[in-house]
This record gives C-alpha cells, sequence and structure tokens, in this order.
C-alpha cells in the first residue's frame, strides 16, 4: 500500500436537502472522469456514492463524503450524524426499508441502496452507532487484481 | 434506432436536446424506481420513466444514459430540464402510457436493458 495521494477532498451533505440531492455525487463523477479513472471504475463508483449520498438526505442530519484516490485504491468515506442503523444484517437485505411517502415520491426508499453499493464495491464496510451515526467504506481498486 | 425515430414512434415532445437526435440508442429500460435504475441500468440505456424530478436526470447522468422519455404525459419540472441541459441529456416527453411505450419500442426492434443483443 502507497501513502502517496492522487487526490483527497471532502464534500458535505445536508440531511433533509431533496432539492440538492445528488449534487456531491455528479461532482464527484467529474472528478473521477477527469483524473482518468476506468470508465467502467467511473460508473460503479458514480452509483455507490449517489446511493449513499441518497441516503444521507433522507435519513440523516448531515454527512461528509471523503473521497481518496491513491495509486492503487479509489476510497469512499460517507459519515453521517443521525439515527444510524440498529440492525445492519436486516437494512442490507434487499427490500428492506424505512423510507417515507416522500422518499418514495424520489424514485429512492425501495431498500435497494446498501445491497447495490455493496455489490458495485470492490470492498464495503458499514459501522452504525444508533442514535449517532453511520460509517460507510465504499473502496474500488485500481489495478486488475482484487478489481470486480 | 435514433432518437429521432423513438420521438416518432412514441409521437413525442421535445423538451430539451432538439440537436441529439441523431443519436443511436441501442437499447431501453423502464422503471419508477430510480433505485431499481440504479441497480439494472447499464451506460448507453435510454431510459423510460414516469418519475419526472430532478432525480431521474440525475440518475440518468450517473448511469450514462443516452437520453430519457417521461412516459404518461409527464413533465419534468424546471431543475430537472436545466441539469439536463448542462449534463446534455435530452428528454422527451410521450403521452403513452409506461406498457404501450415498452411494446412499441420493444416491437420495433429495440431490446430491452438486460438483452442488449
Amino acid at each position: 500500500m502507497s501513502d502517496e495521494y492522487v487526490l483527497s477532498q471532502k464534500f458535505k451533505i445536508k440531511g433533509g436537502d431533496f432539492g440538492k440531492a445528488g449534487r456531491t455525487s455528479t461532482s464527484i463523477k467529474e472528478i473521477l472522469k477527469e483524473i482518468g479513472i476506468d470508465p467502467s471504475i467511473v460508473i460503479r463508483a458514480s452509483i455507490s456514492v449517489y446511493e449513499a449520498e441518497m441516503n444521507v438526505v433522507m435519513y440523516a442530519k448531515k454527512g461528509m463524503v471523503t473521497l481518496s484516490v491513491t495509486p492503487e485504491e479509489l476510497h469512499l468515506k460517507l459519515e453521517d450524524e443521525g439515527q444510524g442503523i440498529a440492525d445492519i444484517d436486516q437494512a442490507m437485505k434487499e427490500g428492506f426499508s424505512t423510507a417515507t411517502h416522500e422518499m418514495r415520491e424520489m424514485g429512492f426508499g425501495a431498500g435497494m441502496g446498501l445491497p447495490n453499493i455493496k455489490k458495485n464495491a470492490d470492498r464495503f464496510e458499514i459501522t452504525s452507532i444508533p442514535g449517532k451515526g453511520t460509517t460507510l467504506d465504499i473502496i474500488f481498486c485500481l489495478n486488475k487484481t482484487g478489481n470486480k | 434506432m435514433t432518437l429521432k425515430e423513438i420521438k416518432e414512434l412514441l409521437q413525442a415532445e421535445v423538451i430539451t436536446g432538439e440537436d441529439s437526435l441523431d443519436k443511436e440508442i441501442m437499447f431501453a429500460g423502464g422503471s419508477d424506481l430510480m433505485s431499481d435504475v440504479l441497480a439494472f441500468g447499464k451506460p448507453g440505456i435510454l431510459l423510460l420513466t414516469g418519475l419526472s424530478n430532478a432525480q431521474s436526470v440525475r440518475t440518468a447522468n450517473i448511469i450514462d444514459a443516452k437520453a430519457i422519455v417521461y412516459v404518461r404525459g409527464k413533465q419534468p419540472d424546471e431543475a430537472g430540464i436545466k441539469l439536463a441541459k448542462e449534463m446534455g441529456i435530452p428528454l422527451l416527453s410521450t403521452k403513452l402510457m409506461m406498457y404501450a411505450t415498452c411494446g412499441l419500442l420493444f416491437s420495433h426492434g429495440l431490446p430491452g436493458v438486460s438483452d442488449p443483443s
């Protein structure tokens, strides 16, 4: 593992702001394209960060995305302050959702987000403290070995 | 099939992207649920949806969709149109229902996203 960062950037996400939801992911996608990340990884990373951003908007008070790129890895870390997830195994099941009507009107909240992030990522870790918040580590390998 | 042929087949109105109607469309997929589009969509897809808010455009951008056709006469909101212009995603709207829209395109040879042959 190299400590040499190609890029490290932080983005704030505001909870409940449905109007701006997705803006951070759109910016991150543009950055990844600009720095020449493989297009298939750009898509997988963009889908993952968009799902994660929507989760922050829908469920948390606020959140932060840290995008870090080294020659080996693309790492998206999402940390939010909010209600957290009491039962992570349940939240990881496709179709499980606690979404409100407003969230579903946005086209989200079908219980597909977290499973879809896991499907797209090369490595995925989730930790949560109910009442405090949730942290996601979404990692993509940039060299061929370990890549999905 | 070009976007222009699709526009004529669906008797669709072009909301933005009039200059991109020569784009070649190879396959399509329809859903009102953006979570499903993110899970099953593929780059190059023509997205058929009845979800007319800005998230439909954001989702289309994230998965590199070629264009969006809104069904059931839905019209995207101002925020969605502005975003689509910035992102270069053509937006069309047809009065046809989802089922008829998919059926017409499929019967004229446009395959679904899961079977882009």
